[in-house]
């Protein structure tokens, strides 16, 4: 059997990294008392999944964690009792019991993620926001027109060029932030910060700080379409 | 939502920004309105330090239960925040409230080993409370300082308001309550620090006046306020069961040293190891009831989700309910993930057995503290550890499948002999040898015995405390003797040894056994920009040496010399409850090479029978 957790992230939260975060749940398991199932040996580990990791300094709304239980437990409970043993930044939105099939697929089955992009006045608080500037939400769709657009990209390994615009699906934006629908996932990935940097440099603009928070991660159906990882 | 002390482009910026902000699980929030005692609890290290120590939080959790009262938690920012807090002047907070500690009413410092004096002084000035205690205002909290190393204060005499001598869980409920009924009053500091002064345990070093013979040993250590007692006695907690013990302990997002349940099952030793001051200070040994343990063991793995639980204590397998204990961990918790970290315990065949069942065997290793090579040398030092237990013990558990021994030694001890010294890779290679004489088939490939030695140090309140140390280059080749003596040996092909820093030693000998003059060192030090010395990447033993020699002390007039029995000590003004006859008998039995037995074959009359508790009276009511 297993369950699917979605959650948020936010406040201080954003500078927990992802894998005290994963450290946070599987004591919170514990706490709630969630029938969460182990491997075996001399030092059991819980059987749990995160979807695509999340940097430090974002924050999110659609956060996901796979486990494996030994027993059903009905979802209303399960969220109470976990929500009783959060702390303030982070919460559990949803625990649905997903179907075995489903499993295979496990977590790599992530396709994308959305974020909105908010614009600081600087970098030292991310309450303080100002509105996108014109210009550049008239540059948007010429950015997006473009044959490609080639950044450097850094890897553990090496630094290489790639062109960034296929793993961009979506980008629009209105007066309070960015929308940005990306690759998200073990083959493709592209982080928000990656194309906000390009784009300043398209549009010629001196780097500026922004706040990035993730909507949601989302996987593709077999008919091509993206629904959120809670959603299939 | 709350605001951080610290701003998104700084927390981005350093290492392990989780160190700053709070908000763990468990962790205490009050309204600051609410309450009329804002207490700042520090531990003088970096967070994941600071974080694994149980004393701070038993007393947080003690504080916290108070209504009147938030207690805090500060540790010293890492050196990467440390320049920036400087540079900018952002004035260090607590985590909690993320207020600045110097609007609080205390700051109270656990001072648990002296290389992290330097840190207390960052911790200070980093607050923006003056450093030295004489010129702090009613304005600034008061500072208090409390753990092991208050057993001699002396070098920190300057810098701190109060000392609170002994364990935390007694007075400070009256220490409170004083500090509101002088606020009350309209009371200022100084009517405050008298009131402190009464009760039992709390010093003040203000009130004190030394004065030094020309020989630059103590002439008199006198009370120059009417307030300050001749005597200041130990404080001792004598109930241990029903008494502060965290249900509920906060749980850090980092990893700390200590990620676990922490189940401390007795307080003092038995053993009487002439070189342990904690075997002294702790007198007389105290448990706690096998009940209560079961009911934390429970309520302290539910409440914070941690996957292992391990049992503190000095000597763990004197524990009389030991068996018990460990049997019911096991059966309760095993099976539910649960690791159960055990405490070093002496070999039988008990202790192999759950070794066995809650480790593996393959990867872990035994442990031996025979502290000394030589059997002459363990009867000074009264380790009761005989080589005929280390090899049966050892023999035993080579059948079970065990191949790697960690010991421990000491070196430089008082009386100490170059055969001593040489004894040390004997017995390594003893139990190497013990180990081959398994039949080939039937061993587990070949074993790995690492020996390492630390330098000893004499510490105030045990019978070594008049003996003189050594320089670090007399350490040196000290260590160089082991080193060379086991490459002489048969086995030497299994047989590791390491040793210790012997920089660190002399340094920690002198603060150790220090007087109020040593302070100037410790300011001289760190002004020179010494701070984390107990980070080898971060001890700069040159810096400390131009300290010594700015100031004009002499590093070997506190560690080279021998102090006579009629020297007045710098900590002589406490009573822990253990007598200055009673060490000074010991320290003759040391000479004669006699061993002591320990409390439960024989009561000794160490004079810790007046607290009326624990071992003393056990089977005697
Ligand atoms: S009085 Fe006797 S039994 Fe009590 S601690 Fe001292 S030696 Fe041990």
């Amino acid at each position: 059997m297993k369950a699917r957790i979605k959650f948020r992230k936010y406040g201080v939260l954003k500078f927990i990294g992802h894998l005290d975060v994963m450290r946070f749940f599987q004591k919170a398991m514990r706490r709630a008392d969630i029938p969460i199932a182990f491997t075996g040996g001399y030092s059991p580990h819980m059987i749990m999944s995160f979807a695509q990791p999340l940097g430090v300094g974002i924050t999110s709304e659609g956060e996901y964690l796979d486990i494996e239980l030994t027993e059903s437990i009905s979802s209303k409970e399960a969220v109470t009792r976990l929500n009783q043993v959060m702390v303030p930044g982070i919460d559990i939105v949803s625990f649905v019991e997903i179907s075995e099939d489903k499993k295979a697929g496990g977590m790599t089955i992530t396709a994308a993620s959305d974020y909105r992009v908010y614009l600081l006045e600087s970098s030292h608080c991310t309450d303080a926001r100002i509105p996108i500037p014109e210009k550049w939400r008239g540059s948007i769709p010429h950015f997006l027109g473009e044959n490609q657009i080639i950044v450097w990209k850094k890897t553990k390994k090496s630094e290489k060029e790639v062109d960034i615009l296929p793993l961009i699906y979506k980008m629009y934006s209105d007066q309070d932030s960015i929308y940005l629908l990306l690759a998200t996932g073990s083959e493709q990935n592209l982080k928000p910060d990656l194309v906000m940097e390009a784009f300043l440099n398209y549009i010629g603009e001196p780097s500026r700080p922004f706040h990035y928070h993730r909507l949601d991660i989302h996987a593709r159906k077999e008919d091509g379409t993206l629904v959120p990882l809670s959603e299939i | 939502m709350r605001k951080l002390a610290l701003n998104d482009e700084i927390l981005l910026k350093i290492e392990k920004p989780a160190r700053y902000i709070g908000n763990e699980v468990n962790s205490v929030m009050k309204a600051p309105d609410e309450v009329d005692i804002r207490f700042a609890m520090c531990f003088p290290d970096v967070y994941e330090i600071g974080m694994s120590h149980l004393g701070i939080q038993i007393l947080y959790d003690m504080f916290n239960r108070r209504e009147d009262t938030w207690c805090e938690r500060v540790y010293s920012p890492w050196v990467d925040l440390d320049k920036i807090m400087r540079k900018d002047r952002i004035p260090l907070f607590a985590l909690e409230s993320q207020d600045p500690v110097k609007a609080f009413d205390f700051l109270g410092i656990t001072i648990q080993y002296e290389m992290c004096y330097t840190n207390i002084l960052q911790i200070l000035e980093l607050s923006q409370i003056p450093l030295f205690s004489s010129q702090r205002s009613d304005n600034d909290p008061i500072v208090i300082g409390g753990g092991p190393c208050a057993y001699n204060p002396e070098p920190l005499a300057d810098f701190f308001d109060l000392f609170y001598i002994g364990e935390g869980e007694t007075v400070y409920g009256e220490l409170l309550d004083a500090y509101k009924e002088n606020k009350r009053k309209g009371g200022s500091r100084k009517d405050y620090l008298e009131a402190a002064a009464e009760i039992e345990g709390i010093y003040v070093p203000a009130f004190y006046d030394v004065t030094y013979h020309e020989d630059g040993t103590l002439a008199a250590f006198t009370p120059i306020n009417p307030h300050a007692k001749k005597k200041i006695k130990k404080q001792l907690v004598m109930d241990m069961t029903d008494t502060y013990y965290p249900f509920a302990p906060v749980v850090p997002f980092i990893k700390v040293t200590q990620d676990r349940v922490v189940l401390e099952i007795q307080r003092g030793c038995i053993r009487g190891c002439r070189f342990c001051q904690a075997g002294m200070i702790y007198r007389p040994t105290r448990e706690r009831d096998l009940e209560m343990l079961k009911k934390y063991a429970y309520e302290m793995l539910k409440n914070t989700g941690h996957e292992e639980i391990s049992l503190s204590s000095l000597s763990s397998s004197d524990y009389s309910s030991l068996k018990e204990l460990v049997t019911f961990l096991i059966e309760e918790f095993k099976g539910k993930g649960i690791n159960i970290s055990l405490p070093s315990l002496r070999i039988d065949a008990f202790s192999l057995d759950v070794m066995e069942k809650v480790q593996d065997v393959r990867k872990s290793s035994l442990t031996f503290a025979p502290e000394a090579g030589s059997q002459r040398m363990r009867n000074v030092i009264n380790k009761g550890l005989t080589e005929e237990e280390i090899l049966n013990g050892a023999g035993q558990a080579f059948e079970g499948g065990w191949n790697k021994v960690k010991l421990y030694f000491m070196l430089g001890l008082p009386t100490e002999t170059e055969e001593d010294m040489k004894e040390i890779a004997v017995l390594a290679d003893k139990i190497a040898r013990r180990y081959y004489e398994i039949p080939k088939e039937k061993r587990n490939g070949k074993c790995q015995i690492t020996a390492s030695s630390s330098f000893f140090i004499p510490k105030p309140f045990t019978p070594f405390q008049w003996v003189p140390m050594f320089t670090n280059e007399e350490y040196i080749s000290r260590a160089a003797v082991v080193k060379h003596a086991f490459q002489d040996q048969l086995n030497r092909k299994s047989l590791k040894y390491n040793w210790h820093d012997a920089e660190v030693t002399v340094l920690e000998g002198v603060f150790a056994r220090g007087d109020r003059r040593t302070g100037r060192v410790l300011l001289e030090a760190y002004r020179s920009g010494c701070l984390y010395d107990s980070w080898t990447d971060y001890f700069d033993y040159h810096k400390w040496l131009q300290a010594f020699e700015n100031t004009g002390i002499s590093m070997e007039f506190y560690n080279q010399r021998e102090r006579s029995f009629d020297e007045i000590l710098p900590w002589d003004f406490i009573d822990i409850g253990v007598t200055k006859e009673f060490l000074i008998k010991e320290w003759e039995r040391a000479r004669r090479g006699e061993v002591t037995p320990n409390c439960r074959q024989q009561c000794s009359g160490c004079g810790a029978l007046k607290w009326k508790g624990g071992v003393c009276i056990e089977g005697k009511n």
